[in-house]
């Protein structure tokens, strides 16, 4: 093994025991176990090219992750939208009974007939299918029925405040698991690793719902410092900064906090592993402060496989977000989910769950392109 | 660890014997005592109707304790069997499986539960099949990967080479070693479960409202916490918190017991 810390140093064994966080596959790309090795699906045997410095494969790394992600993702966004209309054809929701309400004792079942074919629901349901899969592709997601607004209104109108508080989340919730992390790593055994430790095992068992409600009773009912939830303060007609920001506080944190604990035990068992190899005695041994070593060296080589594991929790963020959001009456795709699920109103709801697998499809694919920069050796070994 | 069994035996005892013994009726409605805070007569308080909420919350545990264990046996059953076939499948059937598991798990949990409990009218058969169709790929995984590590072992080569059948290999050789991990996942899932149940009667679409289920309870505390009611929303929670934690962390030991080569490894 080369003390070669500036490459990546090496990796380290990502499963060693991951504390708490159950039996939970790490990562796993949908890409098959060998990867493509040149040119997308067929393989070629291993080492028959000749080696390449690392810099020019970059690009067509990426291009070939890119083209093997959609070529799985397209199909799974297919058969995501035929399960959901299986489901809703099996469902025993009517509709037409539900937009009438209490009329529909009342109506004419010839006027609600009408408006059934006005929907169109009167026709098979492959036909059905094939016309609502004609509109998404042309960008017509339909009308929800519940807001009486176009879908694709709704999503634009909420997706930025999703999109604002999420990203908040994350960095919230990297940096202060990765401060967290190395420090308990660093102070093994110590009380506070062992406060640390013992508050993110505690806080992994913590429902996300349960924790912002908690946060509420504390910041906003007894001390009173922060908005118990909203975007803006009731009163005022416009967003300011300093009234969002106030608002953001409590649900941001609560959404940081609440993914924090599998990514702090996680850098402090990678962090503790990595402490042990010989580059860090080397770099110890050369006289660098415990800071630089525990930054450059430690640090960076024990983080390369979260990029992988960052992907991996996109489903458990957007999980979060919708009971946040909820939570907070935040006014954001996720929150609309629940308001949808609740009103039964198929087109908004089967939009959102569109929208949260193309999340994560999404997201794994960024964290695999991160990792492609990063680690220079997947792209010269072709491990996609 | 003492301390989480401890935990988990108080718990199993409330849960046991509290309801047969009880003295005061969970459902029952006592407007002169509403929105208590928590005292000798209700020591955890009284919810915005008057129910205790100490009491209502044995009956919650117990209510998604119950549909917890369903579920989580569903998904044990069926990712079981999936993760069985394609492990001693192998070849095209296992490829075919691994995306399908791939594709489910590509579906935001809480997302596709919301949407198969929102088309089907809220009830605990409903929230099963949202639990049981999320969380059957964590135990087809698991399964999958046991058996391919232990396909290649010398002991079931040489039932092989002895001339057993695949059906034989698979109930004499890799079900007795598969037991104990199965177990393990089966344990882990249950809070899994419980954890879904709550999230989505939390949001109102899962468990109808008059049963008494932690998520119910936090859903109706939720309104009264504005008020300064903390008890009746936030020790409901607790009944989450405590019981997951326990399991939690006699779960570790017990994967750590099975696997001795990662408990020396650690220890080093």
């Amino acid at each position: 093994m080369r003390p070669a810390p500036d490459t990546g140093g090496t990796l380290p064994a990502p499963d060693r025991g991951r504390p708490g966080l159950g039996p939970t596959a790490p990562g796993t790309p949908p890409g098959p176990e060998t990867g493509p090795e040149s040119g997308g699906v067929k393989r070629a045997a291993p080492g028959t090219r000749p080696p390449r410095r690392p810099s020019d494969g970059l690009g067509r790394a990426i291009a070939r992750l890119v083209a093997w992600r959609a070529a799985f993702a397209a199909p799974l966004l297919l058969a995501v939208t035929a399960g959901m209309f299986a489901l809703a054809k099996a469902s025993p929701f009517d509709p037409v009974r539900q937009y009438l309400g209490d009329r529909a004792v009342v109506t004419d079942p010839v006027v609600a007939e009408r408006i059934r074919a006005n929907w169109g629901l009167d026709r098979p349901v492959l036909e059905q299918y094939a016309t609502w899969l004609g509109n998404l592709l042309r960008g017509d997601l339909g009308d929800s029925r519940s807001l009486h607004l176009p879908v694709g209104q709704v999503i634009a109108e909420r997706l930025p405040w999703t999109l604002l508080a999420t990203s908040a989340a994350i960095v919230l919730m990297l940096a202060g698991s990765l401060v967290a992390g190395t420090v308990a790593a660093r102070r093994r055994g110590s009380l506070l690793d062992r406060l640390i430790t013992g508050g993110a095992l505690a806080n992994e068992a913590a429902p996300v719902f349960w924790l912002g409600l908690l946060a509420i009773s504390v910041f906003s009912v007894r001390l009173g410092w922060l908005p118990a939830g909203g975007l803006t303060d009731a009163a005022s007609a416009t967003v300011e900064f300093g009234d969002l920001a106030a608002h953001m506080v409590l649900p941001v944190t609560v959404l940081a906090v609440s993914q924090s604990s599998w990514l702090v035990l996680y850098v402090r068992e990678s962090v503790v592993g990595v402490l042990r190899e010989d580059f860090v005695t080397g770099a110890r041994a050369r006289g660098l402060r415990e800071r630089t070593v525990l930054v450059r060296h430690a640090l960076r080589s024990a983080l390369l496989p979260f990029l992988t594991l960052l992907g991996a929790r996109i489903p458990e963020l957007v999980t979060g977000a919708i009971l946040v959001e909820t939570v907070f009456s935040w006014p954001g795709v996720a929150s609309a989910s629940v308001q949808a699920a609740l009103a039964v109103d198929f087109p908004l709801l089967a939009a959102l769950t569109l929208l949260g697998t193309l999340a994560v499809v999404g997201g794994n694919l960024l964290a695999d392109i991160a990792y492609t920069i990063a680690d220079p050796r997947v792209r010269t070994l072709g491990v996609g | 660890m003492r301390a989480a069994a401890a935990a988990l035996a108080a718990l199993g005892l409330a849960v046991l014997l509290v309801p047969p013994l009880a003295q005061l009726d969970q459902q029952l409605v006592d407007l002169r005592s509403a929105g208590l805070p928590p005292s000798l007569a209700h020591p955890l308080g009284t919810d915005q109707v008057g129910r205790d909420v100490l009491l209502r919350s044995v009956y919650g545990l117990r209510v998604s304790f119950l549909v917890g264990l369903v579920a989580a046996s569903a998904s044990m059953v069926v990712g079981g069997l999936v993760g069985l076939a394609a492990g001693s499948l192998g070849g095209m059937p296992d490829r075919l499986l691994m995306r399908l598991v791939d594709g489910f798990t590509s579906v935001p949990h809480l997302l596709l539960g919301i949407f198969i409990v929102a088309l089907f009218a809220p009830s605990p058969v409903a929230v099963v099949v949202s639990v049981g169709v999320t969380h059957w790929t964590t135990a087809a995984r698991i399964v999958r990967s046991e058996v391919l590590s232990l396909r290649s072992r010398p002991f079931v080569e040489a039932a092989i080479s002895g001339g057993a059948s695949r059906s034989r290999v698979v109930r004499r050789h890799l079900l007795p070693h598969l037991a104990p991990h199965l177990l393990l996942a089966a344990v882990l899932m249950v809070p899994h479960a419980v954890w879904h149940e709550t999230a989505l009667s939390f949001l109102g679409l899962g468990l109808p409202p008059h049963l008494a289920s932690l998520g119910n309870m936090i859903n109706d505390g939720q309104r009264s916490l504005l008020a300064g009611d903390w008890w009746s929303s936030l020790v409901p929670g607790l009944f989450i918190l405590v019981p997951t934690l326990a399991l939690g962390v006699l779960a570790q030991h017990w994967r750590d017991r099975l696997t001795p080569r990662l408990r020396s490894e650690l220890s080093l």
